[in-house]
This record gives C-alpha cells, structure tokens and sequence, in this order.
C-alpha cells in the first residue's frame, strides 16, 4: 500500500504530539476509537475566549490515522470552537489524499475535534469558577 | 547490507542461483513435453520429471509414484481435501481440522460445509497447540479426514505429527498435512508419521514460485482422490495439465539443497531468530511472544508490541520487509484470525509483527532490525494515548471505549 507525501511527512514528524493537564479548566480532551479496532486518538485543545491557542494529540493507530490527528490539532490551532466543529472529515480525506480503506481515520480525526470541544464545553457548565459566577 | 532487508521469508523465498542454473536448460533446449511420448523431446522432458519426482518423494520418506504435481500448495490442499471428501463421500462427510490452517485448508473445509459435510474446528490453545485427546474424540463413524498442518505460516508453532498419525491409523481415518512452511526444514517422515496426503510447494524452500505437490499414498492403505481438474488424465488422472518441466527440476534441486543442509540451516536460523528475540525483550516492555516458545519452525518469530499498531510500526521500518497481523495489512478489517484464535485480544493482534528468517539472513542484518524496531516501538509509544494510559495506571479494559 502507498502512502501519500503527506501522510508520510506527518508520521515522520508528526505535529503537536503530547498531553495537557486533563484536569485544567482550559483543556477540552476527546478520546474515540477502540483499541480492539486498531485505531485510538486523544485530541486535547487548549482554549482561551472561546479560541483555541493549542493543540495536541496522541494517537494508537496507522499513518493514515497518525496523520489525520496530526493535521487536525494543525488545522483546530487559532480558530474559534465554531469553526473547528465545522471541520469535515472529507477536508481531511482531501488534504492527505487518503484512499477509501483510510477514510474511517478522518473520520475518527472529527470526532476527535467534536469529542475535545464537547468535553472543553461541558467543564466549563460544571467548574467551579462558572457556577460561583452563577 | 542490501536494503531493503528482506525478513519475510515465511511468505516466500528468493530462488536459489543454484536452483535456477539447473532449470535453465529446461526453458530452452529441453523444452518438452512431459507427456509427449513420441519422441526425444518428451522423453528427456519426461526423464527430468520422473528423477524430480523420486527425489521428493524420497526426501518425506515416500516414493516417487505417490507425488502428484501441482501449481502449489493451495492447488495441493484445494486437491487433497475437496477430492478426498468427494470420493469418500459415500463412506462419510465429517472432516476435522482446525481454526489456525491456511486458508487453503480453511475455505475448501468451509465450501464442504455449504455442501452438507460436517468439518470440526478442533480448539487451540494460547500457543496456538491442539489436544489429542480432543482430537480422538472427535473422530465419528463418519469422520473420513483430519487435515493439520505440521506448521503454522504465521505463529511457528509445530503440530505433533507423529502422535496424530498413531491416532488416524488407529481409528483408520485419512490424515493430510499442510507442510507447506516445514518441507525442508524440519525432518518429515510420511512412514514414520503416518501421513497420507501431504502438500508442499518449492518457493517456500529457495525453488520458483507456480510448483508444487501432493503426496498421496500408495499403500497400507491406498489413497483415492477425485480429480478437481479435467483435461487428459497427467498425475494418474489425479491432476490434469501440461507439467511444469522446469519448475518440477528447480523444485526436486531446491529440496535437495534444503535436505543437504538442513541441520545445520536450522541450528543457525533459530539462532538469529532467539538473538533478535533476545535484543526485542531486553529493551521493550510489554511484548508478547505468539506461538509456541520451543515448538516452532526454526525461522519464524511472531512478536506483539502492545499499544502500537502492526501498521504503523511497519512504516517506521521501512527498510525492513516483514509482515504484520493488523487488519490494516490487507484487504479485510479484522486482525489476524489465527491470533484471534489463540485467544490473543485485538489490540495486540493489531501490535503483531511475522519476522521470518532464511537462508540469506545475517547477523549483521538480525542486529540492524533489532535497533530499527526499538526505535521505532518507543517513538511510537511516545505517541501512544494507550501506552501513556497503561503508565498513569488506567486498565484499559475499563475504559468505554467508542467502537467504531
């Protein structure tokens, strides 16, 4: 199987690999996929004034999967939680030419971005300093 | 070293340049046909093949007349068990074999059942061995065959051969063996064992790829078989078509050099395989061996890197060929069914790597691996939300995870 540049530019040096403070209020962490499948991803954002300033990622799967987490912490950087919940997996599938046996790893790259804000919004309702405000 | 370091020999082998030295002749100056009874082209050709035939079947312990040629190993087991169970249809239609067979054993088993037979899948344990006990109970009235291979293309691990033929003796059931990964490197005796029908093939042994054969026994008792193919009787009406002259005499040379060299091919591969194995152990945590530790084939080594995925541990070794249990492999989504069978969970079926050592493998290469794949494991790992998990102390069987 061959692997487009892209993919490979992105498992050789893969973007933003790491992990933030789960615990921090800023940080909205999203983990799908299942070992049992083959493919696990946890996307962290890091958020300030409804934008995200940071991202990182690690993830358990193939290139395809690799990559497609790598881009998506690039493409989330410095847009607002709106925009990057308008993130298509297909704007994935298209920016590393991935072939249709991969396309479930741009697809797992959404909902990990999807996951991350879920979380980062649901923190914000329950922490501490929104409900002393409240 | 010549890159790409070539470690998938349970797939295929190079051809040997000995191999293809005799063979040539027989593309362009003795080019007959086998068959072609009439003149001098076809008796030389036909020589060629009767001296090939004796030489492989004494080599299992058997005799020339009971090898019947094919176009490989698949052709061979396809043949075996489909014409087996047809010509003795009428004394049964029970066939035993088991989970971790080849699919060349596995489908035709399974197109027997869309068919009406009745086919066992004996269990496996985590070392991917069967139980004889099992097995003998297994055995019906109607029981006409029991196909085991002698050993496993993707785990190693060997069946006790010599203790299943004592039992399809005893209970007067045919036994067939798929050798196709052991011909030439472990001793096989058809006598001994009290095999009845065994399919082998020349590429996994240093011959060229598109021969094989099957041995069908002679006597005490003789094997019948149904034909599965038409067209003018060759192989004692057992496989018709046009033999493959210069295949046939690469194969007979091929085995021949396995033979010669066995013992000492077989020491020196178990060594690079424990010697890679060794270095993997030393410096990576959380690795699994699959397949019997000592009951193996000499140049195979099955290793899980757990919360790494085979795929992308295969692109960080590029320069590596080997072979991978993960779905992502091939063409189907689901992890390697023998290591499915054993009982291994998926996510170290999806972390497995086949590394299979032959008769070019060197140290110097065994030791260049060995480094690759630690790098690449703990890059890789480094980039693992799994492992990181398994470090701060998750279970990860606790976690609810979002299947997909």
């Amino acid at each position: 199987m061959a692997y487009s540049e892209k993919v490979i530019d992105h498992y050789n040096d893969p973007r933003n690999v790491g992990s933030f403070t789960k615990s921090d209020d800023q940080v909205g962490t999203g983990l799908v996929g299942a070992p049992e499948c083959g493919d696990v991803m946890k996307l962290q954002i890091k958020v300030e004034n409804e934008k995200i300033v940071d991202a990182k990622f690690k993830t358990f799967g193939c290139g395809s999967a690799i990559a497609s987490s790598s881009l998506a912490t690039e493409w989330v950087k410095g847009k607002t939680l709106d925009e990057a919940l308008a993130i298509q997996n297909t704007e994935i599938v298209e920016e590393l030419s991935l072939p249709p046996v991969k396309i479930h790893c741009s697809v797992l790259a959404e909902d990990a971005i999807k996951a991350a804000i879920q979380d980062y919004r649901k923190r914000q309702e329950t922490s501490p300093e929104s409900s002393a405000s409240a | 070293m010549k890159f790409p370091i070539y470690l998938d020999y349970n797939a295929t082998a190079p051809t040997d340049p000995r191999v293809v030295e005799v063979m040539i002749p027989y593309f362009t100056q003795t080019y007959g046909n086998a068959a072609s009874r009439n003149h001098q082209f076809g008796w030389e050709a036909e020589q060629a093949v009767e001296k090939a035939r004796d030489l492989l079947g004494e080599t299992i312990g058997g005799g020339g007349r009971e090898i019947v040629f094919t176009s490989g190993a698949t052709e061979s087991n396809n043949l075996a068990i489909l014409g087996v169970a047809d010509f003795y249809k009428e004394k049964g239609r029970h066939i035993i074999t088991s989970p971790i067979e080849h699919k060349a054993v596995i489908d035709p088993c399974q197109a027997l059942e869309q068919r009406g037979y009745d086919v066992t899948f004996l269990d496996v344990d985590d070392d991917g061995c069967i139980s004889l006990e099992q097995l003998e109970k297994s055995i019906r009235p109607d029981t006409i065959l029991v196909s085991l291979m002698a050993g496993n293309n993707e785990i190693g691990t060997l069946n006790p051969l010599e203790e299943i033929g004592k039992i399809t003796r005893k209970h007067g059931v045919l036994f067939h063996t798929d050798a196709t990964q052991a011909v030439g490197k472990i001793p096989l005796d058809v006598e001994q064992m009290n095999i009845d029908l065994l399919s082998f093939t020349a590429h996994k042994m240093y011959g060229p790829k598109g021969v094989g054969a099957l041995y069908v026994r002679r006597k005490r008792p003789r094997v019948r078989l149904s034909p599965i193919m038409f067209g003018g009787g060759h192989e004692r009406g057992m496989r018709s078509g046009t033999l493959n002259v210069p295949g046939i005499v690469g194969f007979a040379k091929a085995l021949e050099l396995c033979r010669d060299e066995m013992e000492s091919e077989a020491e020196r591969q178990i060594a690079l395989r424990e010697r890679l194995h060794q270095r993997l152990q030393a410096e990576l945590d959380h690795i699994k061996l699959n397949g019997h530790p000592a009951q193996r084939l000499p140049n195979n080594l099955n290793v899980s890197f757990g919360y790494v995925e085979g795929e992308s541990l295969i692109m960080g070794i590029s320069d590596i060929a080997v072979s991978s249990g993960s779905a992502c492999t091939s063409a189907s989504l689901e992890p390697s069914y023998v290591l499915r069978a054993l009982g291994v969970g998926d996510d170290l079926a999806h972390s497995s790597i086949r590394f299979g050592v032959g008769r070019f493998t060197t140290e110097e290469e065994i030791d260049y691996t060995a480094d690759k794949m630690i790098f690449a494991v703990k890059r890789l790992r480094d980039m693992s939300p799994l492992y990181e998990m398994v470090q701060e102390g998750i279970d990860l069987s606790t976690v609810n995870w979002t299947s997909h």
